[in-house]
């Protein structure tokens, strides 16, 4: 079979279970395309020959009860990985090796995936380009000095490229959801407290969740069955009844009210994405479902109120990184001179203008005006979602205000930047879980975005909603391997 | 200094100052296990041994609240008849320094887990209440070790993340000696409760010291400075003796106190300026997002409150009521929970009256003198009660008592076994005292003379000859009743 890694994940589970391909003969597949794209810069760290030493002793007694058999699989940076370099995208982790596996990953492993290598992201995910790592931009598959979008960036252009079957990211913002939409594929950030936290680095606790990027929702579905968990070493993991995803899996959504809030019709939004709004709309009717118009008033409240919070819990979680302990450590005259020169010179421009926009608004005097005010407007825009699910059973809009940009051209306006996840932060500060499924493409052929947000702890509901509109928009992502030569 | 009854004030020339101080107790939570880890908490373990994923900051690595250490906090505020809050919240104290991992000391800042209380003492001229502000659970930082190279610092995380109860008082203490009194009575009820050790040699119970002064009579308090980190209540009564000094001579000399922070020089018995106020840091105190509102329901204060044992202030009433002490015996007994298991066990087989004598005057000193804590004492419960019976019934004088007591301490023998092995066995056979006498009034013809002339005095000449030929063994009671009899 020469075309391996154009399957789908669940064709290649469905021909492992099958014999017709082995887990040596998939992972070789992906090593060798992966290998073929470096010009991707998707990876940060590859390991593959501990990937087909791993595949070939799957194969020598394959286990094919497992949900992921012998799957290769690249993951986020971010998680952490036993013996293996874990970086967040940063100078200051560059030479860190956790001793440890985080929760998410273990759970994947468990089910027979295989490690392929580590992806590259934004640093400490802040950004939403990919631009910010210390490792380099990524290019998207889509089209040459294209962003893939961020900060699960080299997740979004590996899926796209197929140098991996399905990955996982981390969603603070949108990070899952806006790279899946700049790339063509489809993200999942779940509703936040179904996946642990345990062993993923830190952005900003109370937004952080892990999620599944996938070329299909069905593999979306199988992925995420696979990484939701209730972990006691979290304390915010919830536990809930989790559902069999897949198999629950339906295009009938016959009946279900779908809620259009009129607050995402933001000014200045492009025609091309106003129009992919008004077909997803369309394509929702078609599969029998209710169209309802509602109201999320506190909508423009939440860029400002995310660019609050995420920095304040962003500045105290990053101050562990401090040259005593781990990773990157520059010489100093004394400890405060070394913490300084550690961290100016570990973290890049965006981690930095972060922190002290967290310090800053949480120092005494600003607390109150800043951190605190930012924290009741974050309970307006739960209270907003509360009562549109007394009406609608999801909410569907536009996964970003536009297709993916070219790299270098939003890098000196971080403002310009942040509005990229004016559809997508909101879904987090509300601890929702969100979808970006791929819907159509603008006039240079890139591909846009649908997002549909459900209700806490839905994730089926979701997952059968885009099941349904994708069987409607049958979308075809362009990818011409230009990056192969 | 004047000591006008127990009154504390600093005079200078026509002015006399009162002194006002505040304590903020950490009291290190007993407990096998940190406050969001599972590592032990066991002191004097090789550096860096005790240390988890989460003690040492690891990326990704999360707290998870430990249970047991919440159930001591709350008993702790049971046993300082303190408001138990159902809801409290862990936040970040952020702050950077080398002994602190995370860069965060997880710590309860705006809701405490325990609200208002009180402790009593008991002071010389009376009982005396000091009101409890809060009571909260916080991580302890590891150790910064300056002295083991000339260039580098060492840290030890062994203590990182353990967890302590800040117990902060409110400002009603006004001596050095309530001082001593609040600590020992708040340590006695952590030990009853068994949710701290209260060891101040291992750091278990440590001081941040806030001390003011104000002319007598004055209602508005004082400027304060706290003195941190104090490890012992003698150092705590010399830095308040220095710094309430010092800040009245400032006063006087027409100067202000800046609210700062000190330290106390234990080599020179001085504080010093560590910080002012303008230079405190900002702690950018938030709700830690990586827990949740800490939550207890009435349920499980109430099974929290029926574990708990009797505690010093009901105990010394009890003692009074049943067994008839003086306040002042009371007080020692339950100073804390072991002397007075050690009261009860031996009381419970004896004379009462007669065991509390003996356990004050006695058993304390010869402790004193070895250096001994009252759980290792030679002389078990079971065996002090059995010799008290042997004074009891006459079987031994109050005398051998002691030189039996003196054996016994070099290794817990039965004292009936002592006295049948050296023969101390009181005589109270008053045939064979009649004879003893009879030989004493024989060989001293010449003072029995003047003894019979009037020379009353020398009666206790001749009980001293009894006890002497007896060898101290003679009953004393009946040698009188003979010798008056024979004379």
């Amino acid at each position: 079979m020469s075309d391996i890694t154009k399957q789908s994940l669940s064709e290649l589970i469905k021909n492992i279970k099958e014999k017709k391909l082995s887990s040596t003969e998939v992972t070789k597949a992906f090593v060798e395309r992966s290998e073929k794209s470096k010009e991707l810069n998707a990876y940060v760290t590859e390991d593959f020959s501990a990937a087909i030493d791993k595949a070939k002793k799957f194969d020598e007694n394959p286990n094919l009860d497992l949900k992921l058999p012998g799957i290769p699989m690249a993951v986020k940076d971010l998680f952490c990985t036993k013996n293996i370099k874990t970086t967040a995208g940063s100078k200051i982790l560059n030479n860190f090796i956790p001793t440890y596996e985080s929760t998410v990953t273990q759970n994947i492993w468990n089910e027979g995936a295989i490690l392929l290598g580590k992806l590259n992201c934004d640093e400490f995910a802040m950004g939403s380009s990919n631009e910010t790592s210390f490792f380099g931009c990524v290019q998207n598959p889509i089209d040459k000095d294209l962003v893939p979008g961020g900060s699960s960036g080299g997740s979004s252009s590996a899926v796209a490229a197929q140098l991996t079957p399905i990955t996982i990211g981390t969603d603070t913002g949108g990070s899952i959801r806006q790279p899946a939409s700049f790339t063509g594929i489809v993200g999942l950030k779940p509703t936040y407290g179904s996946c642990s936290r345990y062993g993923i680095v830190a952005f900003a606790s109370s937004l952080d969740q892990a999620g599944p990027m996938a070329q299909n929702v069905r593999d979306c579905a199988l992925l995420h069955e696979v990484i939701s968990s209730y972990d006691e070493k979290d304390s915010t993991s919830i536990d809930f009844k989790r559902n069999n995803y897949v198999k629950e899996l339906t295009n009938n959504i016959k009946g279900k009210k779908i809620g259009i809030p009129k607050e995402y019709r933001v000014n200045g939004m492009p025609k091309e994405i106003e129009d992919l709004w008004k077909k997803g709309i369309d394509y929702v009717k078609d599969c029998g479902a209710e169209i309802i118009d509602i109201s999320l008033p506190h909508t423009n409240y939440a860029l400002p109120t995310y660019y609050i919070v995420a920095p304040a819990e962003a500045s105290s979680n990053l101050a562990r990184y401090d040259g005593v302990k781990y990773g990157f450590r520059a010489d100093g005259e004394n400890l405060i001179d070394m913490y300084e020169k550690t961290r100016s010179e570990g973290f890049g421009a965006e981690v930095q203008r972060r922190i002290m926009i967290g310090t800053y608004v949480l120092s005494s005097g600003y607390y109150d005006a800043y951190y605190l005010k930012a924290q009741k407007v974050r309970k307006l825009i739960k209270n907003d979602f509360d009562e549109a699910y007394k009406k609608v059973d999801a909410i569907l809009t536009p996964s970003t205000p536009s297709s993916a940009f070219k790299i270098g051209e939003k890098t000196n306006d971080p403002v310009s930047m942040y509005l990229n996840d004016i559809f997508t932060v909101p879904v987090n500060l509300a601890g929702l879980p969100g979808i970006s499924i791929p819907a159509g493409h603008d006039a240079k052929g890139y591909p846009l975005g649908l997002q549909i947000i459900g209700k806490a702890f839905d994730e089926q509901n979701l997952l059968n909603i885009a099941y349904a509109m994708e069987e409607k928009i049958n979308f075809k992502n362009k990818i011409t391997d230009w990056w192969i030569k | 200094m004047s000591k006008d009854k127990s009154e504390y004030l600093i005079n200078r020339k026509d002015n006399q100052y009162e002194v006002v101080i505040g304590l903020e107790v950490h009291a290190q939570v007993t407990s096998e296990s940190k406050l969001f880890s599972t590592s032990s908490t066991k002191f004097g373990a090789e550096p860096n041994t005790q240390v988890s994923l989460v003690d040492a900051a690891m990326p990704g690595m999360l707290p998870v609240i430990n249970k047991y250490c919440v159930k001591q906090a709350i008993k702790t505020g049971i046993g300082l008849k303190a408001k138990i809050n159902k809801r409290s919240v862990f936040d970040r104290k952020n702050y950077f320094y080398a002994d602190l991992p995370q860069g965060y000391q997880i710590s309860q800042f705006k809701d405490p887990i325990v609200g208002e209380g009180k402790v009593i003492l008991d002071m010389p001229d009376g009982q005396k209440q000091v009101g409890i502000e809060r009571l909260h659970l916080e991580q302890d930082a590891g150790k910064s070790i300056h002295d083991l190279d000339p260039k580098n610092t060492f840290i030890d995380l062994n203590r990182s993340g353990v967890a302590l109860m800040e117990i902060v008082s409110k400002p009603d203490l006004r001596s050095p000696d309530e001082v001593n009194e609040y600590i020992k009575k708040l340590r006695s009820i952590m030990r009853y409760l068994g949710t701290c050790d209260g060891n101040m040699q291992e750091g278990s119970l440590r001081a941040d010291v806030n001390v003011s002064v104000r002319k007598k009579g004055s209602k508005e308090f004082g400027t304060r400075c706290e003195i941190k980190n104090v490890n012992s209540i003698k150092f705590m009564q010399m830095a308040i003796e220095y710094e309430a000094n010092r800040q009245v001579d400032l006063i006087e000399d027409g100067q202000t106190i800046d609210q700062e922070t000190r330290l106390f020089d234990t080599k020179k018995n001085e504080t010093r300026s560590m910080r002012s106020k303008e230079d405190a840091h900002d702690y950018r105190y938030f709700p830690d997002p990586d827990l949740l509102p800490l939550e207890v329901s009435d349920e499980f204060i109430n099974q929290l409150q029926s574990e708990i044992p009797e505690l010093p202030d009901e105990k010394k009433k009890r003692f009074i009521d049943q067994f008839k002490l003086t306040s002042y015996e009371a007080n020692i007994m339950v100073s804390d929970i072991e002397t007075s298991n050690y009261f009860e066990d031996v009381v419970k087989k004896s004379d009462v009256k007669l065991a509390t004598n003996w356990i004050i005057g006695e058993l304390f000193a010869a402790l004193n003198e070895k250096n001994l804590e009252i759980t290792d004492s030679p002389i078990s419960a079971g065996n002090l009660s059995k010799l008290i019976n042997l004074i009891k019934d006459g079987t031994i004088s109050g005398k051998i008592a002691k030189t039996v007591f003196e054996q016994m301490m070099e290794g817990d023998k039965d004292p009936k076994k002592i006295v049948e092995e050296k023969g101390l066995k009181q005589e109270s056979d008053p045939k064979a005292l009649e004879a003893l006498i009879d030989k004493v009034i024989d060989n001293n013809r010449d003072k029995t003379t003047e003894y019979k002339s009037g020379k009353v005095k020398l009666f206790g000449f001749f009980v001293g000859q009894v006890m002497k030929v007896s060898q101290g063994k003679a009953n004393p009671k009946l040698v009188n009743e003979i010798l008056k009899k024979k004379l």
